[in-house]
């Protein structure tokens, strides 16, 4: 019998997710609300049915989530009977941080990176999924699938551990945690085709709809609520748009789309010729900034 | 852009998959080859190529030319030294198959990387530069991946613009390097004429190569036939992740399967326990299945309640696995620590992980000449064939026959990391042939007639910190109580039994591994016995540890620092040391490490040995070893 590649994408996620839950001692899973979230959870339930999910799922809220990622969140959570946990960095708030005032680098820092930390520390998981996948940015393609990070939760690109056949090193010595990507040999093509096949429910976000947008310097950026900051003369207007990918709505760029379904979206990417990360602001701080914020802790 | 091209990037869904590796010398173009592969496919996004123009103008490295091997070298230190220094993994889609790349590699001291690549890899790019030829990184490459069991190669013969596209220099490379392949066991070679900067046979067949009839890189590709196939006719294999308990009257198995096809109602063994039973169901959560084959992740439900736990595989019951606890096999060396024979580390096969250790190599393979060089210990990037035995016994196929049940990593047991990975040859006989020998008299008996519990008192610390003295003083008290020790010391010992070891770290692991199996015996023969041992490695006093039982061993750290023992130096040894005149000497070129939790710790610095002998006497007291001294009269 012949597997389709997804059979194998599946397969494999499924492998490393058990052998996480057979070693951690206590695992979670960082829920982004994402597509990639989407297909990770889903391929959760399935490694472990007829079972209950083993671990709980985390959610680092910036407060500055898209409302529908918020609604499809808890939604999720609701239906599906999940240990959801959300945590929102407390001096962040205290401090009111927000991308406007205090820029797209600090706020992703304290409201993203420490509050990683924070929740983790505070819980205490050893183990955190993730749905980071290699094709997304060049210092994701030589992470490992199993990667160590320090008591600092600091990411050394140097001295990862080889990772050969499927035989995953789960081992850590005390105060360091794992990150483990599940969805590492995954494309974004690939978290599309899936979710079609497998009839995964995404926030609508995703698929074009008459949405209020303005245009930031070429990037359309969606007023969602009154808290976004109008420059004077600057009126939002309704245009189709859809997100590529979703994070913090002030530092998400849409893109001008008429594909309002899965099959609509999939054709649509056949034809780009933008790459994914191009919608997301906080990429664009540094040159190699992934590579800097991974260093720092950041997933 | 063409219908047919928009196609490539949006493959069906049924299509296969193939995982492929990509070796060769630094300059041999091989992340060019790749990012021209992506880029011929049109798999390159709009602002990769905006941004890898603007990267090719700033490096300046192909003179205004596009340069590919920006588009692979992720890291930050590899764009600033130009070389790729880990293992990197692309993808790229065709309507027929996707692609996964491991991209390794070629520099000499990352033979590391180059395994891992190779390790899931259904088939290899093996790239030479034309004007090259065959040089001494692809033999290497070449043995390795034979030796990783990669089924297809393909010679990529690689800047054919720079050789005029001669035939004859590629006729040449093609027979030179059919001879080598075949002496090192791979069966499926093809070479293909290439120049990855022009895109010569890349995607489309050539016109300046008009000589060359076979497939291009691509065809190639999307041919070849991947390792799961043939996975699939080998016997069932399932080596157990997880058991599914969700509710007292399910009990599942989860795994990935890792050879053959199963269905329900085949008979199957549980090993190492042996056990036999049927598959009842298939469960998945789409429901269950009529057959699961390799590479499938499933849950199994068996016909019998028998006893089956994560790391146990379930085997086709015709054509059975392997049980044992001993083997030889190819050991891979990734780790800047030496591999030292002796020495406990983990190791881990499918799920299960068990205590191994490692014989003296046989021999270390030069991967460049493929001679046997006799080795002590295995280096950074070494391979060797060594006999491994482990602490349980443990289920596997030889690597040859299953790559997943054939294969396994070694991971320190105090750094966590993984040091070495190995593929598996054969179990030795011995283990079968060697019983335990049940006895009436037991250690608790012995110890009784004694009146005292055995134990170990583990002295450690360096040369000269007074752990002898300490040990002697203790040794007086308890035998003035009537008590029965021995005092085993290390200058003593190695005049006799370890006579025949020196002091380099593989013989001092065997020095300790002797001296702690003879205070285990001293132990089961009711003694007190106290090692007087620098003993300084903290893994080898653990492995000490684990040979009594919890409670029967007892560390003492002599905590001198190196200052005040160097400026003791009973026996002159230092300063022969400092000289140079004594090699490996501990504290000053061999490394002590300090125990972290010993059970007793004497400052010397703040404490006599009287005293510090009272302490550790007055420790047995409170642990119940001994009873408290009689009253006088």
């Amino acid at each position: 019998m012949t597997l389709s590649y997804l059979d194998h994408l599946e397969a494999e996620s499924i492998h490393i997710m058990r052998e996480v839950v057979a070693e951690a001692e206590k695992p979670v899973m960082l829920y982004s609300i994402g597509k990639d979230s989407s297909v990770m959870l889903h391929l959760a339930r399935k490694a472990f049915h007829p079972s209950r999910l083993p671990f709980p799922l985390l959610h680092i809220d910036t407060t500055w989530k898209f409302r529908e990622m918020y609604e499809f969140r808890d939604h999720t959570a609701r239906e599906l009977n999940l240990e959801l946990i959300v945590h929102v960095n407390p001096e962040g708030l205290a401090m009111n941080v927000n991308p406007f005032t205090h820029g797209s680098a600090l706020h992703t820092d304290i409201m993203k990176t420490q509050a990683l930390k924070q929740a983790l520390d505070r819980h205490g998981f050893d183990v955190a999924f993730g749905g980071a996948r290699r094709d997304e940015e060049k210092s994701r393609a030589k992470e490992r699938i199993f990667s160590v990070r320090s008591a600092r939760h600091h990411w050394d690109p140097k001295s990862q551990r080889p990772e050969l056949w499927r035989i995953y090193n789960c081992r850590k010595r005390q105060g360091e945690s794992i990150r483990v990507f599940p969805l590492s040999n995954w494309t974004e093509l690939d978290v599309w085709q899936y979710i079609r096949r497998e009839r995964i429910p995404v926030v609508p976000l995703y698929f074009a709809k008459a949405r209020p947008v303005v245009d930031r310097g070429g990037t359309l950026i969606m007023v969602d609520d009154q808290r976004m900051p109008l420059d004077p003369g600057e009126a939002p207007a309704m245009r189709t748009v859809r997100f590529r990918t979703l994070g913090c709505y002030p530092l998400t760029g849409a893109i001008e789309s008429t594909a309002d379904t899965v099959a609509a979206v999939i054709l649509e990417m056949s034809r780009t010729t933008r790459s994914e990360r191009q919608g997301r602001v906080i990429d664009f701080d540094v040159t190699s900034s992934m590579e800097r914020k991974k260093q720092e802790g950041y997933f | 852009m063409a219908g047919a091209e928009l196609g490539a990037r949006d493959p069906q869904p049924e299509r296969g998959m193939l995982r492929l590796v990509t070796c060769g010398s630094v300059d041999d173009g091989k992340s060019t080859l790749i990012g021209r592969l992506l880029y011929e496919a049109n798999l390159l996004f709009e602002d990769e190529l905006l941004a890898l123009e603007a990267d090719s103008r700033k490096m300046g490295t192909q003179g205004g030319e596009l340069d590919f091997a920006l588009l692979l070298d992720g890291l930050i230190a590899e764009r600033e030294q130009g070389i790729t220094i880990d293992v990197a993994y692309r993808f790229f889609s065709t309507g027929r198959r996707k692609f996964i790349v491991a991209d390794t590699p070629g520099h000499e001291q990352y033979t590391r990387n180059m395994v891992t690549g190779a390790s899931t890899a259904d088939a290899a790019i093996v790239l030479v530069d034309a004007r090259k030829g065959v040089v001494v990184q692809t033999r290497r490459h070449s043995y390795l991946l034979s030796l990783l069991g990669v089924r297809h190669v393909v010679l990529a013969v690689n800047k054919m613009d720079l050789v005029d596209y001669a035939q004859a220099t590629f006729a040449a490379i093609e027979d030179a390097y059919g001879r080598f392949a075949s002496q090192v066991g791979l069966a499926h070679v093809q070479c293909i004429p290439v120049s990855a900067l022009r895109g010569d046979n890349i995607l489309a067949a050539s016109e300046r190569t008009p000589w060359y009839h076979g497939p291009t890189l691509l065809d190639l590709l999307e041919t070849v036939e991947v390792d799961q196939a043939r996975r699939e006719r080998t016997p069932f294999r399932m080596p157990v992740q997880w058991v599914s308990r969700p509710h007292p009257d399910f009990r599942g198995f989860a795994g990935m399967v890792a050879g053959g096809v199963i269905r329900p109602g085949d008979r199957i063994r549980v090993q190492p326990s042996g056990r036999e039973t049927r598959v009842a169901r298939i469960v998945t959560f789409d429901g269950d299945l009529a057959q699961a084959a390799a590479g499938q992740s499933v849950t199994l439900t068996l016909a019998d309640e028998i006893d089956v736990s994560r790391g146990d595989v379930l085997t086709s019951a015709e054509a059975d696995m392997g049980v044992a606890d001993q083997f030889e096999a190819t050991i891979v060396w990734m780790s800047d620590q030496p591999m030292l024979p002796g020495r406990p580390y983990w190791l881990k096969l499918g799920a299960k992980t068990v205590t191994a250790t490692i014989t003296h190599p046989k021999y270390r393979v030069n991967v460049d000449t493929l001679e046997h060089l006799a080795v002590k210990r295995l280096e950074l990037n070494d391979i060797g064939v060594c006999n491994i035995s482990t602490d349980r016994q443990v289920a596997f196929d030889a690597y040859r026959d299953n790559r997943e049940t054939g294969s396994f990593v070694l991971i320190d047991r105090l750094s966590s990391e993984t040091v070495g990975a190995g593929m598996l040859h054969f179990a030795l006989r011995r283990s079968h042939n060697i019983h335990w020998q049940a006895t009436d008299v037991d250690k608790a008996a012995r110890a009784g007639l004694k009146s005292q519990q055995a134990c170990v008192l583990w002295f450690t610390g360096l040369p000269g910190a007074g752990k002898s003295t300490i040990a002697n003083l203790v040794e007086r008290t308890l035998y003035a109580r009537g008590l029965h020790t021995y005092l085993l010391d290390g200058d003593n010992v190695r005049h006799g039994l370890n006579r025949d070891l020196g002091f380099t770290d593989e013989d001092r692991v065997e020095n300790i591994r002797r001296v702690a199996e003879v205070a285990r015996l001293m132990v089961d023969a009711g003694l007190i016995v106290l090692v007087s041992f620098i003993s300084p490695f903290r893994s080898e006093r653990r492995m000490a540890r684990a040979m009594v039982q919890e409670g029967e061993f007892i560390e003492v750290f002599v905590d001198t620092p190196l200052p005040v023992a160097e400026a003791r130096d009973p026996k002159g040894l230092y300063r022969k040391a400092r000289r140079g005149e004594l090699r490996n000497f501990t504290g000053i070129d061999s490394p002590y490490e300090a125990p972290e939790h010993a059970e007793i710790r004497i400052d010397t610095t703040a404490t006599n040995p009287e005293d510090a002998a009272a302490e550790i006497v007055r420790v047995l007291e409170e642990r119940g070893i001994i009873g408290l001294p009689r009253p006088p009269g």
